[in-house]
């Protein structure tokens, strides 16, 4: 009896399915409809005549702005709309700031198919080819945002913003690594607080120095813990590579090319951390970020973005700033930054479009960059305002404005699956007694498989 | 038309009932079916709909399940070890500690309670305090084994104890239902049998094995099936026991639900993640089968 009934629900179920199959794909709401053309309306935008502004004065245009949940960039977004609006009288912005990190793609992917969503959106700089190759992003028209403007007054690493010869999006802030050091645990350890590391081998010696266990073998200070996970897989890319005398990627970012000899070089000198000296353990103290939060790391790369999270956490935290470490005379460090864009839906009406251009402007103005330094603590991302000799003399700051110069943004297709096969090249090390060799070799080969996946249909 | 009271009264029933009916149409059914649409096509949410492609995505999924290191692959054999190491142990357990409880008679109450609490309570709770528990060198379960000089054990963080410590994680957290269950099972069973069984002299042996067990059988069915489609659909627990919640280390934890979760989410290959719930779902529906069909035995005594 039972069963009888499960193949009747069986045979429901698949004739509903291929019925639905036979069906247009998820009909979505009208302003969706749009999509195909959104792409060609933008560039018309350039040729909109400027007569009609003075007609729009009268009616309040709103535009919609997205960015996920991070107090201070709330707040600071705040003023600048303020200042826009003061300066705009006919555009509202409407800013929606709820949404945590965690779900902001979950949820902007969700408001697409509803119609409903940004019409200027703030996303990390590694999702920005995902989103454009999907069509939800349109270009910065050329006329307001010439790309030659963007080249001579930007961070060079801002330049990942430009894909397919068109401007994309534009960042009001950008972040690079530095070197952050633990200035009592480093006078502990019989080490002058006052001088970090200034090269690989000197990082090397002053970590396993500053390392300390208890007599059961148990780490009580970690010299310097590895973690593939937060930043350490950009600071071996973009970095490690480059000093060891090699490359990532091809200059187009199309093929992967740390798996040369001087990449495995430099891999080994990552892994080493872990293996042989073992000045600390990813899986302690909740990761090497808190743990450095909690004072049991020396030294630790990070962001200027942790920054704000140490005042907040550990304001009694007594570290220091400096640039990474260089070696065979080579400076760099890996630039990354949230970046706006206009979205398919402001496309879709010109006069949003205007309106949405105008606050991208303002957003990205100098002035605009030299607020976001104040209150969130991130670079500039125009270099007049990122080499203010004010902001290059700041103790802690200036370690990351002076990293501007030499900073590389990786063009990411996927970032989460590219940080994936670094992260698991480490743990192959690591966890699985894997050579270190061969499990780079493993990596580039997954990694060069989701480049070719995704430049395969271009 | 006039109806009789009866009449009108069932008819507001089916009113009622219907308001129900709709909200799974539209709101669950609705949206399950359209999955199986996504999943012939090359969808990426942005666009308002993708290209048809068929059975691509399903000729790739076949593709990656013979890839080794892929995490496709990686998601169906840990989502059967799941079912495999979870079910028998819930069942086993969960048939023990109802047994005990059958015979105490003092704060039943209490113990009722405090083996079904983790069963409402939310799955990253759990997972948070879970994971404080097993961290090395500094979560309470590796401070014991320092005190008692046995050696630290990494769980989550190795891929050799990872899976195994999460099962065990879901194992906890379900036993309280499984206990409940069986003591339901357990209370229906006459005491006439038991007594006539031991008026002819059976062990306590033969009274579990040939009065208990068998009788229990419909609740084994019930907590077989229910068990086996919650392994099979794992996600919450490993999402927030592994490494920056994919599926680590080294795939060891990750389930066909997170992958699901991590295609669509993360990497916006909503069709490729629509195929493999369809090939979950078919999976489950089979293997729901196939239980009721072999494991029900009617047993009357």
């Amino acid at each position: 009896m039972l069963h009888r009934r499960l193949w009747m629900v069986l045979a429901v179920l698949l004739t509903a399915a291929l019925v639905l199959a036979a069906c247009p794909a998820p009909a979505a709401p009208g302003g969706q409809e749009a999509a195909p053309e959104a792409q060609e309306a933008a560039p018309a935008q350039e040729t909109a005549p400027e007569e009609e502004a003075p007609a729009a004065e009268e009616e309040v245009i709103e535009i919609e702005y997205w960015q996920y949940n991070f107090e201070a960039r709330v707040k600071a977004m705040d003023k600048l709309i303020e200042m826009f609006q003061a300066e705009n009288p006919n555009i509202r912005v409407i800013h929606n700031a709820d949404i945590p990190y965690a779900e902001f793609r979950d949820k902007i992917a969700a408001s697409v198919p509803a119609g409903v969503g940004p019409d200027v959106v703030t996303l990390f700089y590694g999702w920005q080819v995902a989103w454009i190759d999907a069509g939800y992003l349109v270009p910065l028209p050329e006329d307001e945002f010439p790309i030659r403007m963007v080249e001579e007054q930007f961070s060079p690493m801002v330049r990942a913003s430009i894909w397919d010869g068109k401007l994309w999006t534009l960042p009001t802030a950008v972040r690079t690594l530095a070197l952050f050091y633990n200035k009592d645990l480093m006078a502990q350890a019989g080490l002058d607080p006052e001088s970090p590391p200034r090269t690989l081998d000197e990082l090397r010696e002053m970590a396993v120095q500053c390392t300390q266990r208890d007599d059961q073998g148990n780490f009580l200070v970690q010299g310097f813990v590895v973690e593939p996970a937060a930043q350490d897989h950009h600071w071996f890319r973009e970095v490690l590579v480059r000093q060891f005398g090699g490359q990532p990627y091809s200059d187009d970012y199309r093929q992967v090319m740390y798996n040369s000899d001087a990449g495995k070089e430099a891999w080994r000198y990552l892994v080493s951390f872990r293996t042989e000296l073992e000045t600390g353990d990813k899986d302690l103290f909740d990761g090497s970020t808190n743990a450095f939060l909690a004072g049991k790391v020396c030294f630790h790369v990070d962001g200027s973005f942790r920054l704000g999270t140490i005042a907040n956490k550990a304001p009694d935290l007594n570290f220091g700033v400096a640039e990474l470490p260089e070696y065979n005379g080579i400076k760099s460090t890996f630039g990354s930054y949230w970046t706006h864009g206009i979205t398919k839906k402001a496309a879709a009406d010109p006069k949003r479009m205007e309106a949405a251009v105008k606050f991208l402007k303002f957003i990205t103005s100098p002035e605009a960059g030299a607020l976001w330094v104040r209150e969130v603590g991130e670079l500039p991302a125009q270099i007049e305002a990122g080499s203010d000799p004010e902001l290059l003399a700041d103790p802690k700051l200036g370690a990351f404005a002076r990293g501007l110069e030499y900073a590389h943004a990786t063009f990411f297709v996927d970032e989460s699956k590219q940080r994936q096969v670094l992260i698991d090249a480490f743990d192959n090390v690591v966890l699985a007694e894997m050579d270190p060799d061969e499990a780079l070799e493993i990596a580039a080969e997954e990694e060069q498989a989701v480049l070719d996946e995704f430049w395969g249909d271009r | 038309m006039r109806l009789t009271l009866h009449q009108r009264q069932v008819l507001w029933a089916y009113i009622f009932l219907a308001i129900p009916v709709l909200f799974f149409v539209v709101i669950r059914w609705y949206p399950t079916l359209l999955a199986f649409n996504i999943s012939f096509r090359d969808w990426n949410v942005f666009e308002a709909s993708g290209p048809w492609v068929g059975l691509e995505h399903y000729r790739q999924i076949g593709e990656e399940l013979f890839k080794p290191r892929s995490a496709v692959r990686a998601a169906f054999w840990n989502t059967i070890r799941y079912v495999v190491y979870g079910v028998p142990s819930q069942l086993v357990l969960g048939l023990a500690i109802a047994l005990m409880m059958n015979h105490i008679r003092r704060f039943v109450t209490l113990y009722r309670v405090a083996y079904f609490a983790p069963y409402v309570t939310s799955a990253v709770a759990v997972a948070f305090v879970w994971n404080w528990l097993y961290q090395p060198q500094t979560g309470l379960i590796n401070q014991v084994l320092s005190a008692l000089g046995l050696p630290n054990q990494p769980f989550t963080k190795s891929p050799q104890q990872a899976l195994q410590s999460i099962t065990a994680v879901a194992v906890w957290q379900n036993l309280g239902f499984a206990v409940i269950i069986f003591l339901a099972g357990l209370q229906q069973i006459p005491e006439m049998y038991y007594e006539a069984a031991r008026i002819d002299g059976a062990t306590p042996w033969q009274l579990f094995r040939h009065i208990t067990l068998p009788l229990l059988n419909p609740v084994i069915v019930y907590l077989t099936v229910l068990g086996t489609i919650s392994y099979l659909r794992m996600f919450a627990l490993v999402q927030n026991m592994s490494p920056q919640g994919t599926g680590g280390p080294l795939k060891s934890t990750t389930t066909v639900v997170l992958e699901v979760y991590r295609e669509g989410f993360s990497s916006y290959n909503m069709g490729f993640a629509a195929a493999l719930t369809v090939i979950l779902f078919l999976l489950i529906l089979l293997i729901t089968i196939v239980q009721l069909r072999f494991l029900s035995q009617r047993v009357e005594y």
